[in-house]
């Protein structure tokens, strides 16, 4: 049910339409199912497989518009639906800034975002999986917690300017955590995948086992400024976070790490090292993306940062037109460019520094630096003389993620991230391992 | 509804399991956002669908739909028994749930004024436009003054039924009117925000007028301006006075989370984490949570509380109990799948699921730091008083905590520095950082009962797949002695 087919999606929008009232209507439906396996304490905890479709109805008499919502689809949930969203249209003020909805597209259909194995996967598979680490850690006295999890959906829009677009897109993920039983380790690994073939969810529990183990009875090490190699679930997690700041509405308004002094964005200004690539691409079999946005405009693949130029921040379709520049798209997805040391390479090159499986609970401290605080987590290793010495105590980092793509020694190939907080879940990220100078470490944590 | 759970209960009961619920909800959620002198978006939406727990030889399953008939309830319930089985084999140790008493015929509404939702979009956009023009009025800004202020209002209506013989019907309604103020300096490319101080409540429209954001935001727009040129703080040790809207997020962070009883356990080790609050730590006077100033209850029949409700999503009516007595942890959050683990025969209700598509689990109730006991009026200046070198911080900002609940770091809205006893100037690029019983272990000095206000969040997540829970923190002025603080500015 909540996998519809083009044509079953198509006819619901267009039914829609036909009660609208407004000058101009735009509806959006979007279906999903999710199944997961949980476990903790090495043993299962919930499990949980659900659908739903959700309808998105947005209506605009001249400047005024009104969005209601409703997962009701019979014919007099639809019109119900409608009327609703012209309500509250009707009874709002004008809003100078609302743009009229887009007319036909030609959106290039992305048939790999897509799996039929990863939308059915069934409880067999994920229970193999979990059941692989659950078995690989009892006899190490290790204790396993994670989720398995794989889904399925579609997306569709049609507007009564004769827009129409539809896409499939499935996920697939499992991420664990391995603690010693005295609790002085801990281990994380994690895959995602548009394909759940791609998930190799024994070796995933296997890293996550080898982490546990390597990290046990940890010594503190003084905070300060490191040499750290971040694993790609780190680097995703920080360049992601930084790339929210990425609109062009916040810089020109003086409100951003990115806006000019006087006026205007840093658009066009060298901002990060020559190294630094940030893109996106619908298309990047790697981690397909969705062939259109939500206004209805095609994605398309082009740049944010090229050689530690700024190429593009982010518009809205109206401060698109209010600045007079081409809107951007999406984006789809984001990717930044590895190189093609491995972790072993950055290891061996580093005199002393710090090894960080992944960061936890990243927030935004100050907004004008992009300054964030986290913590390492799972994981956190002392490096000297070329290689692994010692389990270290976690830290917590106060660091921008500016500084640190200005600092970049070494980058390995990309891999997709899951992200500590699933970041990678509703937005695919490609990221790095990277070796970085000068990270800031501001103090200890006792926390394993 | 009775008839379609009827099915529900029947065919998973047949089907082999021991135990099983169904939650039927409607869901309903209006935003209005402005910024400056213009409503930018105005959005109602609205969810209704069932999901069913089963409990199969000792192992969950849960599935759920949009779609209520009774060939899908039958077909999701028998989904949710075939996905328990199919679970048996990582279910190592069975689930066992603690007894629960039935409610036959129980009904539950938030205690409201005045129903948001039968409120008029004009009055709420209206009234969001006065509040920016008043931000928008103030003079002697280096530049450009920017306001984005919203309202938020949710309401749940649920409908329970389990295999325990309780049919439990309950509305639930949640209120949330805040703005934030911005200045920006292009001379010296500098930027400033001040958000309200205003919060969340599981209140209706009378959250808006009880609290006056009208009168608030000319005097953020102030703040906000006054920021430009406040004084950079100088890190280092300091005593600290917290504002109640500063320290609601201290208390949810460093003391909500790490007593629930899942984490201690070992369940949310993958993604919230563990806790540094230890079963060992449990009524161990060697091993104390905070100073004697320290009183935590737990409470979810708080009136205007997020997560007040009759009864949880297990089924359990809903208490209060103390979490830490004067400094010592008696008490966790529980629910039933959990409490026998620590010896207890009853869960304390701490069970909810934040949508019909998803399962139940363990979720924080509102969890507050009691004021001062005994009748003296004891109020910020009165702690304030008794420092010599200080800062004095209202309003929450920044905020970061460690998988064990130990490290934490917080900023604020508006910070004070405290010379001899007074609060001289505005003072910026502060945040505080500590080790939560130290931290706790500093207080010595606690506001008493006339200022205790409740703080709390909309979106307080946790789980895989990913809920969100709402959730209120009480308290009153609190000092805490010889805390890191350390200067956020950075250059680019």
């Amino acid at each position: 049910m909540a996998l519809l087919t083009s044509q079953e999606a198509e006819r619901i929008l267009q039914k829609t339409l036909s009660f609208s009232k407004a000058d101009e209507m735009q509806a959006q439906l979007f279906g999903n199912r999710q199944a997961y396996n949980r476990f903790g304490v090495n043993s299962a905890s919930t499990s949980g497989d659900g659908e739903n479709i959700t309808l998105v109805i947005n209506s605009h008499f001249g400047q005024k518009g009104g969005v209601a919502t409703t997962n009701t689809l019979d014919d007099a949930g639809l019109e119900r639906v409608v009327r609703a969203a012209e309500e509250i249209a009707r009874l709002r003020p004008d809003n100078p800034e609302q743009m009229p909805f887009l007319g036909k597209q030609a959106f290039q259909d992305n048939p790999a975002a897509y799996d039929e194995a990863t939308y059915n996967a069934g409880a067999e598979t994920r229970t193999s999986g979990i059941g692989a680490t659950i078995d690989g850690a009892k006899p190490k006295n290790l204790v396993a917690a994670g989720i398995y999890d794989n889904s399925g959906g579609f997306q569709a829009m049609a507007n009564t300017k004769g827009l129409f677009g539809y896409s499939r897109q499935s996920l697939a993920s499992y991420t664990t955590t391995v603690r010693t039983a005295d609790g002085t380790g801990s281990g994380w690994a994690s895959a995602m995948s548009h394909r759940i073939s791609s998930i190799d969810a024994k070796a995933v529990g296997a890293r996550a086992i080898d982490k546990a183990v390597l990290s046990q009875n940890p010594v503190a090490i003084e905070p300060g400024n490191y040499t750290v190699i971040l694993e790609p679930n780190a680097v995703g997690d920080l360049v992601s976070f930084m790339f929210n700041f990425f609109d062009a509405r916040q810089a020109d308004e003086g409100r951003s790490f990115l806006s000019k002094r006087g006026g205007g964005n840093r658009a066009g200004e060298k901002f990060f090292g020559e190294q630094v690539n940030l893109y996106t691409d619908p298309y990047d079999p790697r981690l397909p993306g969705q062939p259109f946005d939500g206004d209805g405009l095609p994605n398309t693949k082009y740049d944010f940062v090229r050689s530690g130029v700024i190429k593009q921040l982010n518009y809205s379709r109206y401060w698109a037109k209010k600045q007079n520049v081409e809107v951007n798209p999406g984006p789809a997805n984001l990717i930044m460019d590895g190189g093609n040391a491995s972790i072993d390479d950055m290891i061996k090159s580093t005199e002393r520094g710090v090894l960080v499986t992944r960061l936890w609970y990243i927030r935004l401290v100050d907004p004008q630096t992009v300054l964030l605080t986290g913590l390492t987590r799972d994981g956190t290793f002392l490096i000297e003389g070329g290689k692994i010495k010692s389990a270290i105590k976690n830290f917590r980092f106060n660091e921008t993620p500016v500084k640190m793509l200005n600092n970049i020694d070494a980058m390995s190939p990309v891999v997709r991230i899951t992200g500590s907080e699933r970041v990678g879940e509703g937005f695919p990220i490609l990221a790095p391992a990277l070796k970085v100078r000068d990270f800031a470490f501001t103090s200890l944590s006792d926390a394993v | 509804m009775r008839d379609l759970a009827s099915v529900a209960l029947n065919v998973a009961k047949q089907q082999g399991a021991s135990y099983a619920d169904i939650r039927i909800s409607r869901h309903l959620n209006n935003f209005v956002f402005t910024r400056e002198n213009r409503v930018q978006n105005v959005t109602n939406t609205e969810s209704y669908g069932f999901g069913v727990r089963v409990l199969v030889n000792g192992a969950w399953g849960f599935a759920a739909s949009s779609t209520l008939d009774r060939p899908e309830v039958e077909r999701v319930t028998a989904r949710a028994v075939a996905l328990a089985k199919a679970t048996r084999t990582i279910q190592r140790s069975p689930i066992k749930l603690v007894p629960v008493e039935s409610y036959p015929s129980a009904r539950y509404d938030t205690p409201v004024k005045q129903d948001p939702f039968t409120v008029s979009l004009s009055q709420k956009a209206d009234y969001l436009l006065k509040v920016n023009a008043e931000a928008m009025k103030v003079k002697g800004a280096p530049g450009p003054i920017f306001v984005n202020s919203l309202m938020f209002f949710t309401k749940e209506e649920k409908y329970f039924a389990s295999t325990e013989g309780s049919e439990i019907e309950q509305t639930l309604i949640r209120s949330w009117p805040t703005f934030t103020v911005t200045s920006v300096n292009p001379q010296t490319g500098r930027f400033e925000q001040r958000t309200s101080l205003g919060t969340p409540a599981g209140k209706g429209y009378e959250v808006v007028e009880e609290y006056d954001l009208l009168g608030e935001a000319p005097r953020a727009a102030e703040q906000a301006i006054q920021k430009h040129t406040a004084k950079p703080v100088e890190p280092g040790r300091r005593d600290l006075v917290l504002h109640p809207t500063n320290l609601w997020l201290t208390i949810h962070e460093s003391i909500g989370h790490p007593t629930e009883l899942d984490r201690v356990l070992g369940y949310e080790a993958n993604y919230a984490g563990t806790s540094f609050a230890t079963r060992e730590r449990l009524n161990n006077k060697a091993k104390p949570y905070g100073s004697k100033f320290i009183n935590i209850k737990a409470d979810k029949t708080q009136m205007g509380g997020l997560a007040t409700c009759g009864w949880d999503d297990d089924g359990v009516k809903t208490t209060e109990w103390d979490i830490i007595r004067e400094g010592i942890l008696v008490g966790y959050q529980t629910i039933r799948d959990n409490a026998w683990v620590i010896g207890l025969n009853r869960s304390n209700g701490a069970c909810y699921a934040d949508s019909w598509h998803d399962i139940a689990f363990q979720r924080m109730p509102n969890v507050s730091l009691q004021p001062a006991a005994g009748s003296e009026r004891i109020s910020a200046d009165d702690l304030i008083a008794d420092v010599k070198d200080g800062v004095y911080i209202e309003g929450d900002g920044s905020f970061s905590i460690d998988m064990q609940r130990y490290n934490f770091q917080f900023g604020g809205q508006v910070f004070w520095e405290i010379k001899n006893g007074k609060k001289t100037g505005l003072l910026r690029n502060v945040a505080y950082q500590s080790r939560t019983p130290d931290f706790w272990a500093a207080c010595d000095g606690v506001g008493s009962r006339e200022f205790y206000r409740l703080g709390g969040s909309y979106f307080d997540g946790k789980g895989e797949p990913g809920q969100i829970n709402a959730v209120s923190h009480g308290c009153s002025f609190a000092r805490f002695r010889n805390i890191n603080i350390i200067n956020t500015g950075r250059r680019i």
